[in-house]
């Protein structure tokens, strides 16, 4: 057993790290050091750079434009991605239906639809969840009937992330409530700009402008976009879930979040005369934490090391999605508490990129409040944590 | 031992809750929350009509000869509504430091107009670096002729923009730190050299930084010893934590019934989400941290009036209750609404926010456990 990476590895992680210093724009990173809000053509413009390097699906096959890398090089890229101050990457193209793409559509599909997620000229969205179908998603009532070579559906979808950016967006639909609810579920590709599609805002509790509904009223969509077979589509959705172990932790952006609060914790006064940072209650909270943080990593390192000899995780990784947004979550407690009464002032327009007044208390309280109200949602989206619970209960425990 | 309230207690606590429930709905208090004010003026004149802004002063000042208790009410009931008015800064933190030190002349001038409706008051308190340290203090009072000259920056002043007057807490004396040199002035909210710069807060209400530069007051501004009022501060810094602590109680009870009728009614999996026993539980510890938190906000509004050192230990016990479970209930509550919790458009979320501001004023879990394990 060795914890070292080997040379190649240190040489890789060396091209990773001057790669995205050099290549990161300034006018972006200013933004994510800062917490203002990323924009669209932020998100795209990194997405192209990554690209231009052949590094933006370092989990696709390379017949795709997948970079060919070993489990270690994925993980030395995305652990240096997420140390960096630069965006997420938007995982619905490329993490999402990409694969689901490559693996289940056909060879238009591919060849239409795989170029055009590597240079980031669709936006996707995932249209999963409906107002009645969150947990239970099997139960979703969209309606996708078959008329000559169209389908035209009808419902509507909910919590949509992003999907105001949206270009396309991949869609579980019912085509059969004859048969058992998962059986009569298919996958299907929906043009944004359809008639019949209306985007709404949903404005979320730190009154972020991120989520959506999407109705969709008598929109005709072409039958060739249909992933696969008619009424597998739950087969793709599970599989699509299952795809996307790596990095689903986030420990890389957590472990540098914790260091943001030691910065913030060395500027923020104690009270008695010294730094927080001096305080013992708050450096025993942050340690916990850390603590924390380093048991979720070593769990990822040994999925890694399974998943490198041919055992792919299956359950446990639910384990990852709990501890990982846990850790998120108290990333951001912590870094509330550390502001102090200057979490409370709140100037929307602060988060745009285009104000330049003096931040109410220091610059970085500002965000404090607003992200960690945002970031409640972690332990709701993405199978919420009690759903990964029963899964773990279910599957590893087999209670 | 009598937990019952009076006659009179029991007519002012269905008269705010009727209020409440009438007159405060949730859309109503979200149009409040974005005018300009961020509250309505009609309201506070009613609040004065009903004799609520009156309540906890005596007789002689003009009051209703009420106490602890009644604050507790009205507190309570307008956590339910998360009232935006300034009730806490104008009547508990304001109004109550002068009616137990103002002079005779500073209470006959500012209790009544208080009473009335007439005067809001704000306090300015904390500092930009002193944390939740109430005698970090660098602003300054120098004596000059008959009366003072005082400047500095108070940080997260709650109903500044709208106060007649406001309190400020400065150094007469002493280091940054120290307990002797501190003082407090009643200073003109339009006084030549105060200035401030109003927001809004992550809970609906609004606050100023307020700077004083070089503000002249007379010697009648000062509110009780000069040099000697940091004992005043830790008194009604604890008056309003027991009143905060009583809006929370409020707040939580409205999120956990909230929660308690949705797991009742969403269906998942064919059935109410509440049939899951895993939320059955969570919705139980809701339920017991409410019950905590309720028991420990009664036990520090009958402990307030008591002497210094058991009044800070009983305050600082509460707090810490209500810091936790304020934080617990307002993060379950979301949880357990699912996607529905995140959003602006429920009703959960200001509640939540707001109760999460609670647990910063005044200190904090950590600083009031730190300050009762020390005591
Ligand atoms: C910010 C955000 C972004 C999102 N983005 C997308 C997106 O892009 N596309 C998309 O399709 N969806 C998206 N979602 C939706 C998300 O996947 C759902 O919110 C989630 O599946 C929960 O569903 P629900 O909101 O209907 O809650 P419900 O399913 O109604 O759950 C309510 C509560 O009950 C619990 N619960 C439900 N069933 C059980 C059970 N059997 N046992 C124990 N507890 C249970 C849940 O854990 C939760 O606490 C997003 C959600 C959020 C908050």
């Amino acid at each position: 057993m060795d914890l070292a990476f080997t040379a190649e590895e240190r040489a890789f992680q060396e091209d990773v790290r001057s790669f995205i210093r050099d290549n990161l724009p300034d006018d972006i990173r200013h933004k994510v050091e800062t917490g203002k809000t990323v924009e669209k053509d932020d998100y795209v413009r990194w997405q192209r750079i990554l690209n231009g390097r052949g590094w933006l699906v370092p989990n696709w096959p390379t017949e795709y434009g997948g970079p060919g890398w070993t489990a270690a090089q994925k993980y030395i890229f995305a652990t240096e991605l997420g140390a960096s101050p630069s965006p997420r990457l938007i995982p619905f193209g490329t993490s999402m239906v990409g694969p689901v793409i490559y693996t289940f559509g056909n060879a238009e599909q591919k060849a239409h639809y795989l170029p055009r997620i590597l240079s980031s000229e669709d936006w996707w969205c995932q249209g999963y969840s409906e107002p009645g179908a969150g947990s239970d998603l099997a139960s979703l009532k969209t309606r996708a009937v078959r008329d000559g070579d169209h389908y035209v559906v009808n419902g509507s979808k909910t919590w949509t992330t992003l999907a105001q950016y949206a270009d396309m967006m991949f869609c579980l639909v019912r085509t059969d409530s004859e048969v058992k609810p998962q059986q009569g579920i298919s996958f299907i590709l929906i043009d944004m700009n359809s008639p019949g599609i209306d985007v709404r805002p949903i404005v979320t509790i730190d009154g972020g402008r991120e989520i959506n509904t999407v109705f969709l009223d008598d929109v005709r969509v072409p039958a060739e976009n249909l992933i696969g077979e008619e009424g597998k589509g739950w087969t793709y959705a599970k599989f699509l879930l299952g795809h996307e172990r790596m990095n689903i932790a986030g420990v890389p952006t957590s472990k540098r979040k914790i260091a943001d609060i030691k910065d913030i914790a060395r500027a923020e006064a104690d009270g008695a005369g010294g730094a927080l940072m001096d305080d013992m209650t708050f450096r025993r909270k942050l340690a916990e934490t850390e603590i924390k943080l380093q048991a979720l990593e070593y769990a990822e390192l040994r999925m890694l090391a399974a998943e490198s000899a041919g055992k792919a995780p299956g359950a446990e990784a639910s384990l990852l999605k709990i501890r990982g947004t846990e850790v998120q979550q108290a990333i951001t407690e912590l870094t509330m508490e550390a502001v102090g009464y200057y979490a409370n002032p709140y100037v929307a327009e602060s988060f745009q990129a285009g104000w330049n007044e003096d931040p109410i208390g220091p610059a970085y309280a500002g965000p404090a409040a607003p992200v960690y109200f945002n970031w409640r949602k972690s332990s709701i989206y993405g199978g919420s944590n009690e759903i990964q619970r029963n899964i773990i209960a279910k599957m590893v425990l087999g209670l | 031992m009598d937990f019952n309230f009076t006659s009179e207690q029991q007519l002012l606590q269905e008269s705010v809750e009727r209020f409440i429930q009438d007159e405060y709905d949730f859309d109503t208090r979200r149009k409040l929350a974005g005018s300009d004010d961020g509250f309505s003026r009609d309201n506070w004149a009613k609040f004065a009509e009903l004799g609520w802004l009156g309540v906890s002063f005596s007789e002689d000042d003009g009051g209703f000869g009420g106490g602890p208790v009644d604050t507790m009410i009205v507190m309570e009931a307008f956590g339910k509504g998360l009232v935006t008015e300034p009730y806490l800064p104008t009547v508990v933190l304001a109004g109550g430091l002068v009616s137990r030190h103002g002079s005779d002349a500073q209470k006959a001038d500012i209790i009544p107009r208080i009473v009335e409706g007439e005067l809001m008051m704000a306090f300015a308190f904390a500092e930009p670096h002193g944390r939740f340290n109430l005698a970090d203090l660098h602003t300054t009072a120098t004596a000059d002729g008959g009366g003072y000259v005082i400047s500095g920056h108070k940080a997260v002043v709650y109903g500044a923009a709208c106060a007649g007057k406001i309190i400020v807490s400065a150094r007469t004396g002493g280091d940054v730190r120290d307990s002797d040199g501190v003082s407090l002035f009643i200073v003109d909210g339009d006084a030549d050299g105060l200035s401030r710069r109003d927001y809004r807060t992550v809970d609906g209400l609004r606050a100023s930084e307020v700077t004083l530069d070089n503000v002249r007051v007379g010697a009648d501004a000062v509110l009780g010893p000069v040099g000697g009022a940091l004992p005043l501060i830790e008194e009604a810094i604890d008056y309003g934590t027991v009143a905060v602590c009583a809006e929370a109680v409020g707040a939580m009870k409205v999120l956990h019934d909230a929660t308690h009728e949705y797991l009742k009614t969403r269906q998942q999996f064919g059935q109410p989400i509440g049939k899951f026993q895993v939320l059955q539980h969570r919705m139980v510890d809701m339920f017991i941290n409410y019950e905590e938190a309720k028991s420990m906000a009664l036990m520090a509004t009958l402990r307030v009036d008591d002497e210094p050192a058991v009044r800070a230990q009983a305050v600082s016990a509460a707090k810490v209750q209500i810091g936790k479970s304020g934080r617990f209930v307002g993060q379950e509550s979301v949880q357990l609404h699912g996607g529905m919790g995140m959003t602006d458009e429920l009703n959960v979320g200001s509640y939540f926010k707001r109760l999460t501001m609670i647990e910063v004023l005044f200190g904090n879990t950590d600083y009031h456990l730190n300050k009762y394990a020390a005591a």
